[in-house]
């Protein structure tokens, strides 16, 4: 029995954007160049507006146990609103520090709101996916507007090598992903997530097991996590820098969020089978995030290495396979995001005489003197990703290893914390180059971007121990968030 | 809440905070204005503390407890121990900010930003009574190190403070696995809680080996010490005040309060890897900083040496040991502190820290010579002075444990009044040989002003030791009741007599050891 009003109120954040964008699209194709700022504004307010109809899912009570939608297709619940609405922030904060540096290179056109909202309305379905079917177009409709956004600046011969390369290697992971589903679907019969793990009864035979084999290196991929890693350094530096900010936030909680409801809704009878991948990827990504950076001379890659290793951190708290540990990793993505992007946002504020962008880390050297106040929040991000108390993004990392600790995984626990001394090791790097170091004369000084400097406060603010303030109310909601996902669990 | 009224450990803790951003926003002259300020109200409020101190009350004094934070709260309160240590720190700032009155000149705002960071860091760790938040200000103190040692450092600043960080980072790290352990395990952050809970004995090892990771390098103990020569030498003198005053009590701060009374069977076990790696050092380093040219340095190795001889007190096991211990902590807070001053005023005078191209300045700086001899003297452990009563009640406490660590370890003294009057002669006696040594002028008033306080109380804790004992006494005999249990055998109990029954009274006690507890009881 349909109940198409109940189904259209759940897709509603989805509903939103997918008219927005539509409409939008219109505008940009009649009104051209010119309606780019109109555009953005007008992304931003149905975001904002998604946003809204997620803020009221996850805190009123109207649903407060989840309602599934379009038969088996799309279930809303705490755990999808929240990451829902950390996906929308990001790409609200991503629309608000973009413009002024895509205008200033001559690259702002109406398509980037477009394709972001495009790529949200993706990432809204994908943590919300419950079934092969929605995950594979919510998947794929992110990725097909990230590839067109990681080429955005297509005069730039790295932006268009970052899009192909993007591109190429994600429809590689696409298909390695279908197969896999394939697989799953073929030992099953069906594509539900649910059905796929009542399918299995007590027992994964292997041809099932090569089917999640597949699908994680498929996710893998998505979220960047080692082996899958190469693409991003690359990526990460080839697009234009707002493009970056955006890839290493919203699609990562939208990648992780879906693994998190494959491992916990598919393959919740199977723990043992998946916590050795989820724990050697964890540590791989650690290490390699870690060590890879090390050498890095450009800012961006050595972000895109820094989300690599923190990719591996928010695996910890999944290998727990607890709601502690759910609720831990949504924890730390909303902290990640904020870092990331105030990280990111610092990046954009940097230029040298002729304004062009600086992302040399040499560039930076003496960054304390020439921009203080910018340097000073690098600083605070850096510390913060680092995992140093009492920035907030200690908590982040605390959250997950003691969801690790509880779940009785001491040894990837303590690998795991050992191994983040060595990424403590090029975030002092940046550090040691704004603050110690002479300064270069490359980056100059000049007043900031009011919005962007909004939103660098802002995040700062966040990352701050201030931020331990807000403990009480992210714990409310990831708490409900991870008990949400985790659902299943208590019958495995 | 508790008799003043006002949350007083949450005040020492704001005070300086809100001086620290407010640094960061003015001119040069005014951010030293208000860190001395800060520092003076906090020295003030430490007084006032220690006034209202409770000798012989609850254990726990000037308790406040704020659930701020979901999974851990806003705990403070201190027993004896803290507020030694917590006086210790208060009293110590002042004098730093003094120190870098004139020598620190680029961004002044932001040095004293980092101290009085490091302040609220500082007395936070001594107070905080929640596992996380001691761990959070612990760990907190390496940012404003780091920036210390990188900023206003020496030449080979940047090698020292990425030293500094990295080494005292990767000792901590397993800490908090540990600590997520207990936690999970008893079911609260609360330290006094955490204290009386009996974990099982194959658990300690493990938790015990996880927190001795980060205090064995806090500390620091041989064989994880050489990071601290370095970040010493390269620091600017009042970081090296702050580093070898208060955070090297971190460390010593961490067993009594943590592995020892928490870990006590552990504790035991591993007597012997903390009593050998102890005499290592305390011989080893001492023969180390015999060969140094560099005055920081030989301090630096003085103070690993000293750090050796407060572990070997706090694994006594004893009232005696563990008094001896705190007692050490807090005079090598002072006059290691005040060496490090000692070498500041000749290094801004001189521009070197080479021992050799000093020489006779006790003509030319008699004032200088006096209390510079003082604090040597108080360094050796001369009687009269704060050294001698902890090196000769750690000793005392050791002696009853084993013979060989006792000789050992006082053998390492001998060699520390080697080193350190060797310096001294080097000096301070001797012919003015250099043009430019004898151009230098004795102390300022304001040098005057910094040193002398740190004499008065040198000679004060070194003749009436009793004022620093007394407030502590009751937490030590509690450890040491705590520790009863796990007690390791020592060496020096004697043998019941069965000698004549008739005569028992005139020989009076035979158990030597049994007594000697019951006098270190009180």
């Amino acid at each position: 029995m349909p109940q198409y009003e109940l189904w259209l109120q759940l897709t509603a954040p989805e509903l939103i954007l997918s008219i927005s964008s539509l409409i939008l699209l219109l505008i940009a194709g009649f009104a051209g160049q010119k309606s780019s700022k109109l555009v953005g504004i007008l992304a931003v307010t149905a975001l904002v507006a998604s946003s809204a109809v997620a803020l009221d899912f996850l805190t009123g009570d109207g649903f407060s146990e989840g309602a599934d939608a379009f038969y088996g297709q799309y279930f809303m619940d705490r755990f999808g609103s929240f990451t829902k609405l950390l996906i929308y922030a990001a790409a609200i904060i991503t629309l608000i520090i973009s413009p002024r540096f895509l205008e200033e290179r001559k690259m702002m056109r109406p398509e980037f709101p477009v394709l972001i909202v495009f790529a949200a309305i993706g990432m809204g379905l994908m943590v919300s996916a419950t079934d092969l079917i929605s995950l594979y177009i919510g998947l794929e409709l992110n990725s097909l507007a990230a590839y067109v956004l990681a080429s955005f600046a297509r005069d730039d011969e790295r932006s268009s090598e970052a899009g192909l390369k993007y591109f190429v290697l994600g429809a590689l992971a696409s298909g390695i992903l279908l197969y896999g589903m394939s697989l799953l679907y073929g030992f099953t019969g069906t594509t539900s997530f649910i059905g796929i793990a009542n399918a299995f009864g007590d027992e994964l035979g292997n041809g099932a097991l090569f089917g999640m084999v597949f699908v994680l290196a498929g996710l893998a991929f998505k979220i960047s996590a080692v082996p899958f890693h190469m693409w991003t350094p690359d990526v990460y530096e080839g697009a234009p820098t707002p493009v970056t900010a955006f890839f290493a936030s919203a699609p990562k909680v939208a990648a992780i969020a879906l693994t998190m409801r494959v491992l916990f809704w598919c393959f919740y009878g199977f723990i043992a089978s998946w916590q050795p991948i989820i724990i050697f990827i964890a540590l791989g990504s650690i290490i390699i995030g870690a060590a890879g950076a090390i050498g890095q001379q450009n800012v961006k890659r050595l972000l895109a290495y820094s989300s690599i290793n923190n990719v591996g951190f928010l695996l910890i708290g999944i290998a727990a396979a607890s709601a502690a540990g759910a609720a831990a990793t949504s924890t730390y993505l909303l902290i990640y995001v904020a870092m990331t992007l105030g990280a990111f946002a610092c990046v954009m504020e940097l230029r040298d005489v002729n304004g062009n962008a600086v992302e040399s880390l040499d560039a930076l050297a003496g960054l304390s003197k020439v921009r203080p106040g910018i340097a000073a929040a690098l600083a605070i991000f850096m510390f913060s990703l680092a995992g140093i108390p009492p920035l907030y993004g200690f908590w982040g990392k605390a959250l997950v290893f003691s969801a690790a600790v509880e779940a009785g995984l001491l040894p990837l626990a303590a690998i795991g914390i050992a191994a983040s001394v060595i990424g403590a090791f090029y975030y002092l790097k940046v550090i040691k180059v704004m603050y110690f170091d002479d300064v270069s004369g490359i980056v100059v000084a000049e007043r900031s971007a009011p919005e962007r400097l909004a939103i660098i406060i802002l995040t700062a603010l966040f990352v701050s121990p201030l931020g331990f303030f807000l403990n009480g109310v992210i714990a409310t909601y990831s708490d409900q968030a991870g008990t949400a996902l985790t659902y299943f669990l208590s019958f495995a | 809440m508790n008799d003043l009224g006002f949350p007083i450990l949450s005040t020492m803790l704001l005070v300086p905070a809100l001086a620290a951003i407010i640094c960061l926003f003015v001119s040069a002259g005014t951010a030293r204005m208000i860190a001395l300020l800060a520092t003076l109200i906090d020295l003030a409020l430490g007084i006032i503390l220690w006034i209202n101190f409770d000798i012989g009350g609850a254990q726990w004094q000037f308790v406040e407890s704020a659930p701020l934070f979901d999974r851990f709260s806003w705990a403070l309160g201190i027993d004896g121990i803290s507020l030694m240590l917590i006086m210790l720190s208060v009293f110590l700032m002042p004098i730093c900010i003094g120190a870098s009155w004139n020598s620190i000149d680029k961004r002044v705002g932001e040095y004293m930003a980092a101290f009085l960071f490091m302040e609220v860091l500082m007395i936070g760790v001594f107070a905080a009574q929640d596992i996380f938040l001691f761990y959070i200000l612990f760990e907190a103190g390496l940012i404003p190190m780091y920036l210390i040692i990188g900023i206003w450092g020496g030449a080979d600043r940047i090698y020292a403070s990425y030293k500094f960080f990295l080494y005292t980072l990767l000792g901590s790290v397993l800490m908090l696995i540990a600590m997520f352990w207990m936690v999970n395990e008893v079911g609260t952050t609360d330290i006094p809680t955490l204290m009386q809970y009996d974990f099982a004995p194959e658990a300690q090892t493990w938790l015990w080996l996880a927190f001795f990771a980060s205090f064995a390098v806090k500390m620091p103990m041989w064989p994880v010490h050489t990071w601290l020569p370095d970040a010493h030498v390269q620091a600017p003198t009042a970081g090296s005040v702050i580093l070898a005053g208060v955070l090297l009590k971190l460390g010593g701060y961490g067993f009594i309060r943590f592995s020892l009374p928490m870990f006590p069977e552990a504790s035991a076990q591993f007597v012997w890897l903390m009593l050998s790696l102890s005499m290592v050092a305390v011989i080893y380093t001492s023969l180390v900083a015999l060969v140094q040219h560099d005055m920081k340095k030989l301090i630096a190795y003085s103070s690993v040496a000293h750090m050796a001889i407060v572990t070997v007190g706090l694994f006594a096991f004893n009232q005696q040991g563990l008094e001896g211990a705190m007692i050490i902590m807090l005079s090598h807070g002072l006059v290691s502190g005040a060496l490090f001053l000692c070498v500041g005023v000749i290094y801004d005078r001189l521009h070197t820290r080479e021992i050799d191209r000093y020489g006779g300045l006790s003509i030319n700086m008699p004032r200088y010579a006096l209390l510079f001899l003082l604090f040597t003297m108080a360094s050796i452990g001369l009687p009269g002075t704060s050294g001698f009563v902890g090196e000769f009640l750690a000793l005392l406490g050791v002696y009853e444990v084993s013979s060989l660590v006792t000789l050992v370890s006082t053998t390492g003294i001998i060699l520390g009044a080697g080193y350190m009057l060797y310096l001294y002669r080097r000096i301070a006696f001797g012919e003015l040989v250099h043009d430019d040594v004898k151009q230098m002028t004795d102390l300022s008033p304001r040098e005057m002003a910094l040193l002398a306080p740190i004499a008065a109380v040198v000679l004060w804790m070194g003749v009436y030791p009793e004022s620093f004992l007394a407030p502590m006494r009751g937490d030590i005999s509690a450890l040491e009741a705590r520790l009863a249990r796990a007690k390791p055998v020592g060496d020096a109990q004697l043998t019941p007599g069965t000698g004549l029954p008739a005569n028992a009274d005139t020989h009076g006690n035979s158990d030597n050891h049994g007594s000697a507890a019951d006098e270190g009881a009180h």
